[in-house]
Parts: C-alpha cells; structure tokens; sequence
C-alpha cells in the first residue's frame, strides 16, 4: 500500500508524536531513590561511548557516568546524557499496529506477523524474491544486523537487503579495502593524542564525535599541531593551528594539491613505499597538474596555506589524517578517501602509534553493522557474496546449499529507485527512516506510495512509518543485548537494561519468528541473541572481520576487545598494518589513482549557491528519537540555515529572517543563521528534520559510483528572502510536535 | 576523586552544553540547571565559554546577601541559598562578578552551582566535570593538571579594586599569575600612574 491514511494525519500526530519528554518515569523526585546500575553504551553515535543506566521497576530512569570505560572515562555529549528518556516515553510503541481507516489499529502480535508473512510470500510467488527488499539500520547490535542478512538471504531469498550505514561512510569503507583490503580504522582513539600533526578533512569532531576532542586537544597540549580543512568554521577549529575553507566538493584536488607539495619539496618517504606499497608511481604522475597555485582557484583555500598544510603534514615524525561524513558524501567520495589515504601512504605514516589515517564512524554500530550481512555486498566476516569460497563457508555455517545464497544486491538509494520503477513491490524496513535520511524526499515519497506491500519494524512511529501496512513494535537498544563495534573497531557489549513494553518484542525474535512463518524457522533456532553471537562468531571465523575469538565474557572482562581476533587467546587487534601486513591480494598497500570529476549537482547561473548539510550536536540522525527527548530539543529547536553575512546582505536577509532555500528538486522555507563561520558561497542545512523544512527535499540522488553513497554534501541552490510559512505550527508540529497531556513537561532552563 | 580540584579552560569548550544538560540530573536539584554555557558572539565567532560557580574564598553573593542566607562550608564551597533565609532580592545575581547565581522566581530562592556536593562529598566527580566531552571542566588532582596541560592553572582574579581568589581554577597562559578584566592593569606600570589620569583628562 505505502500511502499515508488520508485525513489521518491529526490523529497520527496526536496519538504518536513525536512528542518531547522531559521527565523520567514517575518524576524527579522518584527517579532518585535507590536504583539498579546496568553498564552498556550509549545508543547514539560511532564512538559508543561507556554508559551506566538507572533502572528501577523495568524502567530506565537516568543514568550514571561509568568512569572506568576507557574511551569515554565517563564522559557523554548532551545526547548520551538525556538518552535515558527515549524509554518510558508516551510515543513509544507498546503493540503492533495495522493501517485502519483513520491511522493504524494495535493488533496481537501473531496477527501482524501473520500477515506481514503472508503478503511477503504473495509478492514473492508473484514477482519473484528480489522484489521484495529488506532496509535494515547501523544501529542495531550486531547480532540483529546478522540475523537480519541471513533472514533476507535464506528465509526471503532476495538479494536487495542494504542498510542506512550506506548513508553513513561506505566511500570510506570502500577506500579502505581497495588500499588496505579491510574495511576498520586502523589506529585506536588514543593514538590521535601522540601525533604530532593531525590533519581532519571534513569531519565536524565537535557535534558528531564530541569525547574525541578531549583527544584533540590533549594532543594539542602535548605539542602536536591541528590543521582543519572545512567549508565550515566548526568548533574544533576554535584552536586549529591551520584552517582550509574549503570549497564543498572539492576536497579531492585539496588533498591532490598538498601530494603535489610533498613530491615537489622531496618529503615522500620512499624507504616505506617502497617496502610496504605498490602503485607509488602512477599516482606520483597524476599529481603532477595539481601545483598549489591551481588547486586555490577550484578550492578557494589560499596557495600558501596548501603549501603549508603540506609542508605540516609531511615533516611531522608522527602525523594522521581523520576524515568523515564531509570527506565521504560525495558523487567521488571514494577518490576523497583514496586521495587522504595517499597522502599518508606517500609519508609513510601508516602502521605505528600516531601515525595513520582514520575514519570516525557516525552510526552507533556503524562499524558492526556492516561486517556481518546487512550490507548488500558482504557476507558475515565482511567476507564478499561474490567470492565463492566465501559463500560455500558460509552456507555451509547456515545449513543450505551454496546456490540457494542470492548474489550481491542493490544498495538503499538504488533500492528506493527499483521500487520507483516497480521492480521491487515489497519492502521490510527495519530501524531505517529514508523518507527523512535518503535524499530528494519527495522521490522517496512516491516511491514508497507504489509498494504494494510496506513493513516496518520500529519502536517509534518515525515519520517513513506513516507509510506502512503494517509496524512490528521492535525494541530500543536497552530492550535487548548483544555487540556492538565502534568506531576504532573495538568489539563492545550492549546489556540489557529493561524488558521492551507491552507487546513489543525484541527485534531478533521479531525476524526469528517471521523466518519461521515463511517455513525457514530450522535455520533460525535461536533461544537467544548469545545463540546468534556464538553463531556469528563461527560464521566470521576465516574471514576478514574475524570475530571467532571473542567472546561476551572477554569483551565484558577486557573492556572491549579489537578485531580481527582469530582465536581465543588472541589479544586482539588493537592497531592495524604494525608488521607490514595487509589484507590486499598481494599483501601490500595500494596507492589508487584519483581523478578530479564536478558533483552531479552542479552550480550554475540559476543555482549559484552550494548547499551542504550535516549535523548539530544535540540531534541524532533522522531524529527518530532525538527529536522526542524534550531537553535536546531544546537545545537546537528546528532546523535553521547557516549564511555568512556577505550572502545575507545581498539577499537582504537578517538573522532570524525567513529564506527560501531552492535546489533542482524542491525548495524549504526555514530561518536564516547568520554568521561568519561559513564560506559566503555555501549555506548549511542540519539535516534531522522531516516533512516541509527536511534538508533532504534539497539533495540529489547521485551516488558514487564504487560505494552508492549519496553526495549529501554538496547540492546547487538558490536563496531569497521569504514569508514566514502561514501554516508554521503545523510544520513545528510534524518535526517535534507536540507534549503529551499524559506526560506533563517540567521545563527546563 | 578526594583531592581533586576543579578546573575551567574555556579554549576547550565546544559548545555542546552537555554540561548543562548533565547539571540537571545531580540528585540535589535534579530538573534545573545550575550551569552557563555563553556563546560570546555566534554570529562572530564559535567560541564558547562554560562557568560554574568559583567559590569564592570570600564570597561576594554572601557578602551583599541581606539575609544571611548564603554559606561557604569548610570545604569551600559555596552552597545555594538557604531557602528558610532567602528572600530572593537578587542582590547575589547583581553583585556575583562571575554572573554565576540565579534566582528561581517560582521557588522564591537562589540558587547555584555547589559543586555536586552530592557527589563531591562521597569522592566523585561533579556531573558536569564528568560528563564535559572536551574537558573544558575538569576536576582532577593538581598533579594531573601540571602533568597533562600546558596551561596555567589561576584562582585570583582582578575586577578593578576587588581581588577575588576562588577554589576553582581558570587556565591560562602559561605566564599569567592573576587574571585582570580591567584594562588599566594591562597598562604599562608608569602609564597607569597618575599622570596617565592628569593627562588623559587636562582641560
């Protein structure tokens, strides 16, 4: 169906929010009493930061800072803090619901199972398995993710399952593989504070990873020097010794450029190429144009400060490169990658303590997400589906024959365009809200309204939800337990806090029990999510992503354990390539040769301005949950547009003011920012808000060619100065809406 | 954490406001924020600076409080307000030269920052301090400061005639001994003398 009950839309908001909590269960003054304190992590971002939750009578009621985890030291952002709220909440789902003719009716939990399994094998005996897709989420635990990819593979038998993570930093995931074979940060956090330079392109550390600064500046208080490529002036360019405004999209003849510098002034460390890398010189020769003088006039970054950036980089003993989401969302992101990796591989910093490049994952199990069968190319172990000795192992681990595993799949922006076109009737979506995080929403609308059939699994009603037939009441992240794999690539425990309300279930049981309905339920035994990880640990043994050696035990005792993690008594991995080896073919580090190519959004006459989008540290994602926890709310409200002054002042345009923002395929109306912090060409958008103010009306839906990742950071647009919206409280209501007569806030300063 | 000292470095600050949001889950005020998070000039600049209370060694707040409702414990910290006393006059937000305490209109009473005494007085960290994801509120030993950080730890503070000294540290450039926010103590020593006066202003 996938169309949103006509004239329902009141109800749906009135009954499922989002709503803002303020308060814990019971009110401030019961939430102090004695209480239980369950260690686990944080459910928001990459850096899956240590966390104890206060639990009294199967509710989380606030949490307590867990010292001792050795990350974060009991450091949380604003998110981490106020997580804690998103569990009693009145928007929660407690019972599966099933469109009705005014919104959705709660139906039994076998009801909704029953018919979610009975329209996929109508749609499967029809068009085939691949017309029905599966979306799953990076934020899930492991287990989930796994457990997900062999319920799509085995119990649907499609190969269209593909996850939000592609939204996320596969431009990096692919680089990495292409020059190192896997696809994992190679150093761990504390390596960035005995650095000497640390270069970070497009990586906004401040809002999206905030404890890494703590890292940052304490390398900063050693000695080592901070160098910022950015169109933005965000925080952590507050004590940056370099900053690089960099042009959105062009990062790559930035990074080209300082190669440039480096081979020009003799700093290239041919001892180390030479031993441990291949394709030095055809990457030494496409370089060769990009003298810094050029560079400036496609970057707009100064030709002295890419000599010096340059120069910082390669005569430090120690340096590192981290890079993010403004590194990777690009139609060539995973050039953007390749080039950054180049830099270091020229100066050889790779292998060694405070020295390499790093990629900071954003989703909470970003990372672990991906190494285990969600993602449409990879099989458990992030062993590739096309490799047919990887799929004989692996069916052999699941009890099939090799045959019956489909081939690699589409990916989720391909996803969304196949049901567009009508190859793919089916959807299951698990934990994933594209109507607010793929781009061009409006092509996502319609798309969605031609399924015939739409499946949610969820724990809120996120706004892609409004869509479906049917929504499985799934669990939240302290409603379940399993693994999780941050950012640096250390394995971690998430522990179950709470039992998940009323008739929601936990996601794993959620797919167990549907496989069993579609007659796979022998390949899906599992009394536990443990069962699922013990499986998981065998499917991934061999593989590259090797998990075979950790168990929950060791990651509880070890306070996480890195992989790869071959056996038992490995100790793990802590710090990739230390011995000169690599995951490649031939065992060595490849130098990859990147070409400069335009965005597929370019800016022209009629769209003059660049559009970029990101996030604000107080938000998460889609918004889901963030949007209905009261205090974080608060603190960035609604989505605004970032303009310098300079751009402000030609438009007429004061801070405050209302502005249309207008790109190829829609237009938003929002209030204007102003300030200094941005280039004057650029304006920025957070993109965590839905319906008419959404920042994804705006993008486009290019997508790199290697890693499918949509180029979310550069769009063309145009801007003028607008009316406030006549029907404002009503946007205001659709993006974080309302509170609960049930739930009465307690504001806060 | 028993010894530990509290310490500010506003060049760390990221803006977050985890510490605010952290401040409202101490258990002793539990839903209100006793914190400030400035954004000094957004437009400008993304500096930020967070400020807890400083704890005078001589209190300004309880100096001009009517009431005598303000006490300083053998600790050093200085509490909120004491509500049977407080008559919420303000007088402690006007005179406070941190700009630290606040009067909460619906419960007729000041109050402030009083370190997580909750906290602080069994050995942990203040919420804030623990929770800062930048550590531009750190409380730790004073040996950790002088190992970890290259600024200077200051708790005497010039406002023009006043010299306040405080339990809790600013960091600053390594040279700097007091902090001043009166211009005429940056003024070369001759300059500021008299003549600087009778010059600036013969008629």
């Amino acid at each position: 169906m996938g169309k949103e009950p006509t004239g329902a839309g009141e109800t749906i908001y009135r009954r499922y929010g989002p709503h803002v909590q303020y308060t814990p269960p019971g009110g401030w003054a019961k939430s102090a009493g004695p209480a239980k304190l369950v260690k686990t992590h944080c459910c928001f971002c990459g850096q899956q930061c240590g966390i104890q939750l206060k639990v009294q009578d199967n509710q989380v009621v606030g949490f307590e800072p867990w010292y001792e985890f050795p990350y974060n030291k009991g450091m949380l952002c604003p998110k981490g803090v106020k997580r804690y709220l998103q569990g009693v909440h009145p928007d929660r789902l407690t019972h599966p619901l099933m469109r009705a003719a005014e919104g959705f009716q709660p139906v039994s939990y076998d009801e909704a199972l029953d018919f979610t399994a009975r329209r996929l094998l109508e749609i499967r005996e029809k068009y085939g398995p691949d017309a029905v897709a599966v979306y799953g989420g990076a934020s899930m635990v492991t287990e989930k993710a796994y457990v997900l990819g062999k319920f799509a593979r085995i119990a649907i038998g499609t190969k269209n399952i593909d996850y939000n993570g592609r939204l996320c930093m596969v431009s990096a995931g692919v680089a990495y593989k292409l020059a190192f074979g896997i696809d994992r940060a190679p150093n761990p956090w504390a390596d960035v504070t005995k650095t000497e330079v640390l270069l970070v392109v497009g990586a906004n550390i401040a809002d999206c990873a905030p404890i890494a600064t703590s890292y940052i500046w304490q390398m900063r208080e050693n000695g080592g020097k901070l160098i910022v490529a950015d169109p933005r002036l965000t925080p952590i360019t507050r004590n940056a010794d370099l900053y690089l405004p960099v042009r959105p999209g062009t990062d790559l003849v930035l990074l080209m450029a300082m190669l440039h510098v480096i081979i020009r002034e003799k700093l290239v460390d041919h001892e180390f190429i030479e031993a441990t890398t291949t394709g030095w010189e055809a990457v030494r020769d496409s370089v060769e144009n990009w003298d810094p003088r050029r560079a400036a006039e496609v970057t707009g970054v100064p030709p002295d400060n890419i000599e010096k950036a340059a120069l910082m980089f390669a005569s430090a003993g120690r340096a590192m490169a981290i890079h993010a989401r403004g590194l990777e969302h690009h139609s060539k992101g995973v050039e953007n990658c390749l080039a950054l990796i180049n830099l270091c591989l020229a100066t050889g910093n790779l292998g060694g303590e405070g020295r390499g490049c790093f990629m900071i994952t954003g989703q909470g199990n970003g990372q672990g997400g991906r190494e285990h069968g969600q993602k449409c190319d990879q099989l458990p172990g992030a062993r590739s589906i096309s490799d047919p000795e990887a799929r004989r192992y692996v069916a052999g681990v699941w009890g099939v024959r090799e045959e019956e595993l489909p081939g690699p799949g589409l990916t989720a922006v391909e996803i969304m365009e196949a049901i567009h076109r009508g190859e793919i009737k089916a959807l299951l979506s698990m934990c994933f809200n594209p109507l607010v995080s793929l781009p061009d929403a409006t092509f996502t609308r319609e798309a969605l309204e031609r399924l015939e059939f739409f499946g949610v699994i969820d724990f809120f009603l996120s706004e892609t939800a409004h869509l479906a037939d049917v929504v499985i009441a799934g669990s939240l992240q302290e409603e379940d337990e399993g693994v999780v794999c941050s950012t640096e690539g250390r394995v971690q425990k998430i522990n179950k806090a709470v039992d998940p309300p009323g008739e929601a279930k936990s996601d794993a049981r959620v797919i167990c029990d549907l496989a069993a309905r579609l007659g796979k339920g022998q390949c899906f035994p599992y009394a536990s999510t443990r069962e699922i990880f013990e499986e998981l640990r065998i499917a991934s043994k061999g593989g590259i992503a090797d998990y075979y050696g950790i168990t929950w035990e060791r990651v509880e005792n070890e306070m996480g354990v890195f992989w790869p993690c071959p056996a038992l008594d490995h100790p793990g991995t802590l710090r990739l390539f230390e011995d000169g080896h690599f995951w490649t073919h031939d065992g060595k580090a490849h130098f990859v040769v990147t070409e400069n190519r335009p965005s597929g959004d370019p800016i022209d006459t009629d769209f003059p301005i660049y559009l970029t989008t990101g996030r604000v540290v107080s938000q998460f994602l889609s918004g889901t949950q963030t949007r209905r926890i009261g205090p974080l709310v608060d603190l960035y409200p609604e989505p605004r547009c970032e303009i310098h002054p300079r751009l402000a002042t030609r438009f007429r345009i004061n801070d405050g003011d209302w502005m249309k923002v207008t790109t190829r395929r829609s237009e938003v109306v929002l209030q204007a920012m102003v300030v200094r912090t941005i280039r004057p060409d650029t304006v920025f958008i957070p993109y965590h808000w839905p319906g008419r103010r959404s920042a994804n009306r705006l993008t486009h839906r290019t997508i790199d060619p290697r890693s499918k990742i949509p180029e979310f950071k550069v769009s063309a647009c145009r801007i003028e100065k607008a009316a406030q919206p006549a029907d404002l409280s009503a946007i205001r209501r659709e993006e974080t809406g309302l509170t609960s007569p049930d739930f009465p806030i307690v504001p806060q300063r | 954490m028993f010894g530990s000292e509290f310490y500010i470095d506003p060049s760390r600050c990221i803006g977050c406001r985890s510490c605010l949001t952290a401040c409202a889950e101490c258990d002793t005020h539990r839903g209100v924020s006793m914190i400030h998070v400035d954004f000094l000039d957004r437009p400008n600049t993304i500096a930020t600076v967070p400020m807890v209370c400083m704890h005078c060694d001589e209190p300004t707040c309880a100096m001009v409080c009517p009431a005598d409702a303000i006490k300083k414990g053998e600790d050093g910290v200085v509490r909120s307000a004491l509500k049977p006393r407080c008559v919420a006059c303000s007088n402690c937000v006007l005179a406070c030269p941190f700009g630290v305490p606040l009067v909460e209109v619906d419960l007729e009473l000041m109050m402030k920052c009083d370190m997580c005494y909750d906290r602080t007085s069994v050995g942990l960290k203040p919420m804030c301090a623990s929770v800062c994801p930048s550590q531009a509120l750190a409380y730790v030993p004073p040996e950790t400061i002088a190992r970890d950080r290259r600024g200077k730890p200051v708790n005497e503070f010039r406002f023009g005639n006043q010299t306040v000294r405080t339990k809790v540290f600013m960091m600053a450039p390594a040279e700097r001994e007091t902090i001043s926010v009166d211009v005429s103590d940056y003024i070369r020593e001759e300059d500021n003398a008299q003549q600087f006066f009778e010059q600036a202003f013969v008629d």
